[in-house]
């Protein structure tokens, strides 16, 4: 078997096979819902109704796209320039960490200035906690996937220690969570008495900012360029580590600012369960989107929707809600292999 | 202080660090083996925790203790053979294959759990591997509980440490996988292909990890629990990195990782909650970055890691 590049994919083949790769990955499902016991059509039908049947199903799958619109572009950016970020969980933390530390009295500002100067901080937050991985990468050779994953899991324990320590809300009745953030550091809500709040829209504004970074500057052209073939980039007279620690800012401040929106928009404060592995789901929603940062939304759109159409489902039907996240994982399985079929012509001889 | 020293000179200090370094030893192997063909297997968070399941679920529904091991060999096997698929003849990125692995393999073991046990809030209990001590070695002090007073899984986890040296340095197949790994055109060369190599080392890699994970359902502990592997897949890779790629010492890194581990545990009793625990239960994690640091300066990668490999490409 080879591998051989097409010189053009026609616009059949780049559409059929992510529509490929998003049916084998419905028909995966129907298999485990059948083994559960269920009907697939009946739990096709409730998962559509239950992310996008209602005005209610709706706003609760945008609410849930928020966050992994950040991770998914903090993934994005990373991927791109081949810089391996699997800890936009841990920066996500760390966003929030920032966000309640200031944001709950600490700064007796009105909203239009606290706010953005919480954005900054927890951006500046996530920043750091990647620039240590992509310092070591550069300077010492440390892959970052181990470094980055180990990281995720010293921050939760930090988190933690927190909850329970320095931050703990001494009217919490003893529950490991903070207290909350102060009104001027509040998001607003996008409609009235709904979850949906102005982080989505926060959320819209980065990707197209990182749209425009990514293809419209010299720095995205270097990110690119590094990812694509760093040994070529140096050869060119890049400064490779710069750009890629460059990189490594910008994902990790994204990333936190997931964080930052989840407490300042959605919970108000930070418990342990802020955030049900949306740094993990960021790489897949990356992956979706083809690491382009605009279609980031639309695949964290599609996502959410999963997520949200799969609880709603669970409840009705009694198929574990878990099949939303094997729908996830598989799906970014076969969309990889698409996009692999879209650019090379498999030959069997 | 000198009861924080004291410590390591307990047996039951040295049994449990042989106990947590166990699953580690297995895992480390299967990550190893994979690595020295070529391939890095960042499903192995996930395959430990399908292998968990599939071992405890197996004796849970009947099964003999060897059988769920078995069972669970084949489960990781499977996951293997999908990662390989991917990476192998398809050659696309490990990184995302591999979280792609640990993803699906996580949930799929998840939705099967709650298939297996809808109603249940505690999980069940098995009846595990007991501890078989060796007639004889047992009653040497210290060293005799620590390594001839353990389980049956225990003592297979230093007979895959001798089989995976043995195999690698002194078989043409161990010959074949490191070369796989190292200049992959060679032993294309030979007639041998690089394809079969690299699957088949996936696999049986990933069949060991499964085992690393059912270790810890069916020998420290007896049942299962959500999240119960908790990084120690991703602390595995590092002790491959930590021992170079030879098994003897990634062997050696486990156990003085494990001992730390027991360690931290014993110390955190000691001091009596003077110190928040979450410090100490960070230590591993830590202690996992820095051993990587400490070796990244002469760490000697596998040529041809990561690199995927086509015929009559050079």
């Amino acid at each position: 078997m080879r591998l051989e590049p097409k010189p053009s994919p026609t616009m059949v083949e780049t559409l059929a096979y992510p529509a490929g790769a998003v049916l084998v990955t419905v028909l995966f499902a129907s298999l485990l819902v059948l083994a559960a016991g269920a009907s697939p059509f009946s739990v096709i039908y409730l998962v559509a109704k239950g992310a996008a049947g209602s005005q209610f199903a709706l706003v609760e799958t945008l609410t849930r796209a928020t966050p992994l619109i950040f991770t998914g572009l903090a993934v994005a950016v990373a991927f791109r320039a081949k810089l391996w970020n699997i800890g936009a969980e841990a920066q996500l933390y760390i966003g929030a960490v920032m966000t309640i530390v200031l944001g709950t009295g600490a700064l007796p500002l009105p909203a239009p200035i606290l706010i953005p100067l919480i954005m900054i901080a927890a951006m500046a937050a996530g920043a750091l906690l990647l620039l240590g991985p992509a310092a070591l990468k550069v300077r010492f050779g440390v892959d970052e996937v181990v470094t980055t994953l180990l990281l995720n899991f010293i921050v939760l324990l930090f988190v933690s220690l927190l909850l329970e320590g320095p931050l703990k809300d001494p009217m919490g009745l003893g529950w490991p969570q903070t207290k909350k953030v102060i009104a001027e550091a509040q998001l607003p809500r996008l409609i009235q008495g709904k979850r949906l709040h102005f982080g989505f829209v926060i959320a819209l504004a980065a990707a197209a900012a990182t749209w425009v970074i990514m293809k419209k500057t010299v720095f995205g052209y270097e990110m690119r360029a590094v990812g694509h073939n760093p040994e070529a980039a140096r050869f060119a007279g890049m400064p490779v580590n710069r750009i890629l620690m460059k990189t490594a800012l910008l994902s990790g401040g994204l990333a936190a600012l997931a964080g930052f929106s989840e407490v300042a928009g959605l919970k108000g404060n930070l418990t342990l369960d802020l955030s049900p592995g949306y740094g993990y789901t960021g790489i897949v929603v990356a992956m979706l989107a083809l690491l382009n940062p605009l279609g980031v939304v639309i695949a964290a759109i599609f996502v959410a929707g999963i997520f949200v159409g799969a609880d709603a489902m669970s409840r009705a039907a009694g198929v574990p809600s878990y099949i939303a996240d094997v729908m996830v994982a598989t799906a970014l399985l076969t969309m990889v292999v698409a996009v692999m079929l879209t650019r090379f012509r498999v030959r069997w001889r | 202080m000198m009861e924080a020293f004291d410590i390591l000179l307990t047996a039951s200090f040295w049994v449990a660090a042989i106990r947590i370094a166990s699953p580690l030893i297995f895992a480390t192997m299967g990550e190893l083996i994979c690595e020295r063909a070529g391939v890095l297997n960042l499903g192995i968070e996930g395959i430990m925790v399908a292998g968990a399941f599939a071992g405890w679920v197996t004796v849970y529904a009947g099964g003999d203790l060897w059988f769920g091991v078995l069972v669970a060999a084949l489960a990781g096997a499977a996951f293997g053979l999908l990662h390989a698929t991917l990476t192998v003849p398809l050659g696309l990125s490990q990184h995302v294959v591999g979280i792609g692995i640990t993803l699906l393999a996580t949930s799929l073991t998840y939705f099967t759990y709650r298939i297996v046990l809808p109603e249940v809030t505690s999980p069940p209990k098995i009846e595990a591997f007991q501890p078989l001590p060796i007639p004889v070695l047992s009653d040497i002090p210290v060293v005799g509980p620590a390594l001839f007073a353990q389980t049956p899984l225990t003592y297979l986890a230093f007979v895959v440490v001798a089989l995976t040296a043995w195999i690698l340095y002194r078989t043409p197949l161990g010959l074949a996988v490191r070369a796989a790994g190292e200049n992959p055109a060679a032993v294309e060369a030979q007639g041998i292909s690089v394809a079969v190599i690299r699957i088949g080392a996936v696999m049986a890699g990933s069949a060991l990890m499964a085992i690393g994970g059912a270790f810890l359902t069916m020998s420290a502990f007896n049942s299962f629990f959500f999240e119960m592997i908790n990084g120690r897949g991703w602390i595995c890779i590092a002790l491959v990195v930590f021992g170079s790629w030879r098994p003897g010492k990634a062997l050696l890194g486990a156990i003085l990782f494990a001992a730390f581990d027991a360690y931290q545990i014993r110390l955190q009793q000691l001091t009596g909650g003077a110190i928040p625990y979450q410090i100490f239960l960070m230590m591993p994690y830590v202690l996992s970055i820095l051993a990587l640091i400490l070796v990244a300066r002469r760490a000697t990668y596998p040529k041809a890691l990561m690199i995927p490999y086509q015929k009559g490409e050079r």
